[in-house]
């Protein structure tokens, strides 16, 4: 136990610098995935022939590969097309699409979970149907998806892991690097494991006070008005 | 006679192979107050949302303030300012507290400033006998309230017509009266009402005119006194016969 302890202060360092890496990739992935995900659910609620199915098209594309095959596709495939991304940019492409197809269903689902009265509401009062979704809609709909969006950030920490294996430098890449330096693969990889629990948890902490913080009395997802 | 503020003609909706509404046709005079009583699924919901547009008859016209509104090219968001709706579910906007559910339609919809449609939403919310709730969020508060604040964000747009689409339906008992009460002050207001309810005592105290719709159709319509004590037809006078048990009118 002493002798792992040991280890971790050694490693602590350089996996603080895989954190950062972790962090960015995670960061940009998630943020690039709100961007994409928001106008692929509207396009898959909302719009009509082509529009739709264009959202569909892509959602289902994304959701269909794991994650590591269309990083791969991305990284090595790419080239073969005369696109060649360094290993960092694979990772913000490939992670941030396909976290935007995940979060387009999870907009899709709050936006359902709305409601059409909401919806007829508005209309009744005047609003267009872009005001209606944009006043309307769309605020309630991210607050309902409160809870599954913020899963998916702690999550996406967890999904960054993949790109050791296109030899970005995030924190398991740092750990396999300890590991091939020191010959002790069970320490290194179990005190990775730590950081990313400990990460993790505290995340975790974060997202339910941000939840906490964030809540409207009536607007929760099993919210049905009855009296 | 005048000329209505509400016309509609022949108005047929379908759904699916249903025929619910099969050729109505409906005149309101300016201030009257029209109830329309019927058996579930009858197509009375569907017959208010008809005249707003919200659903659009597969034939048919409306007519608001005499000008056709089911003619090409006629801006209905526009229209639909003039028309003011209530639903049975509230409908309130989830997010925002009472008074921003009023304000919101004033300042994106009329484009009114912040300071006018706080005041006009301010005046609107002590119509109702809620403005110490402004701040509240639908989430905070009472069905009869929820409802009551509806029609305070209807009223602030200065409707010329509020259609009430069985607001007291989903309402514990001792909620209904208070909705009751502000309807009432409305027609008593001069404001054009058509509500459709199983409320028998509304229709007979605050009604101008009852319409019995059953199967798609008008079956028949006229004063309270006619339709409560007098109907022509034994379908009027069967559904009044389990309504009034069910909500104990003494006639």
């Amino acid at each position: 136990m002493a002798d792992f302890l040991e280890f971790m202060v050694l490693a602590l360092p350089e996996y603080y610098k895989g954190l950062q890496v972790t962090f960015q990739i995670a960061g940009v992935a998630l943020l690039s995935g709100f961007i994409i995900g928001l106008p692929v659910s509207l396009m898959r609620v909302y719009g009509r022939g082509l529009v739709r199915w264009l959202a569909i098209g892509f959602i289902e594309l994304l959701r269909g590969t794991p994650l590591l095959v269309f990083l791969f596709v991305v990284y090595y495939g790419l080239p073969e097309m005369g696109l060649t991304l360094s290993a960092i940019l694979s990772a913000y492409l490939a992670l941030g699409l396909n976290s935007g197809a995940y979060q387009a269903e999870y907009f899709r689902g709050s936006i359902q979970a709305v409601g059409r009265g909401q919806m007829m509401a508005a209309r009744s009062i005047g609003m267009t149907r872009f005001q209606a979704i944009w006043y309307i809609i769309v605020p309630q709909a991210l607050r309902l998806a409160i809870p599954a969006w913020t899963n998916e950030a702690v999550s996406m920490v967890k999904y960054t892991s993949v790109v050791y294996l296109i030899a970005v430098p995030d924190l398991l890449t740092r750990s396999k690097w300890l590991a091939s330096k020191y010959f002790n693969p069970i320490e290194s990889y179990l005190s990775v494991a730590v950081v990313y629990i400990v990460i993790v948890g505290i995340l975790t902490l974060l997202v339910n006070y941000i939840e906490r913080r964030l809540r409207i009395p009536g607007l929760e997802i099993e919210s049905r008005a009855h009296h | 006679m005048t000329e209505p503020i509400l016309r509609l003609e022949n108005i047929h909706k379908t759904y699916g192979s249903n025929e619910i509404l099969k050729g109505v046709s409906l005149d309101c005079q300016e201030g009257e107050v029209v109830v329309i009583i019927g058996p579930s699924g009858t197509g009375k919901s569907t017959l208010l949302r008809c005249i707003n547009l919200l659903t659009w008859p597969e034939q048919g016209k409306v007519w608001l303030d005499g000008k056709e509104i089911t003619e090409e090219g006629v801006d209905l968001n526009k229209v639909r300012q003039h028309i003011g709706m209530l639903f049975q579910d509230f409908n309130l906007f989830n997010h925002l507290t009472a008074i921003e559910n009023i304000k919101i339609g004033l300042t994106k919809v009329l484009g009114l400033s912040k300071e006018e449609a706080q005041e006009r939403a301010m005046q609107e919310l002590h119509h109702v006998g809620l403005e110490d709730k402004h701040d509240h969020y639908p989430g905070q508060l009472s069905g009869g309230q929820k409802q009551r604040v509806a029609i305070a964000r209807s009223l602030a747009m200065r409707p010329r017509v509020m259609l009430f689409d069985e607001p007291t339906s989903a309402l514990d008992p001792e909620l209904i009266g208070e909705v009751l009460e502000v309807m009432k002050l409305l027609a008593e207001e001069g404001m054009t009402m058509i509500v459709v309810t199983h409320e028998m005592g509304f229709a007979r105290d605050v009604s101008d005119r009852i319409i019995f719709m059953e199967g798609g159709d008008i079956v028949e319509q006229g004063s309270p006194a006619e339709i409560i004590h007098n109907p022509k037809h034994e379908r009027t006078a069967k559904f009044l016969g389990r309504i009034n048990e069910i909500h104990a009118v003494d006639q």
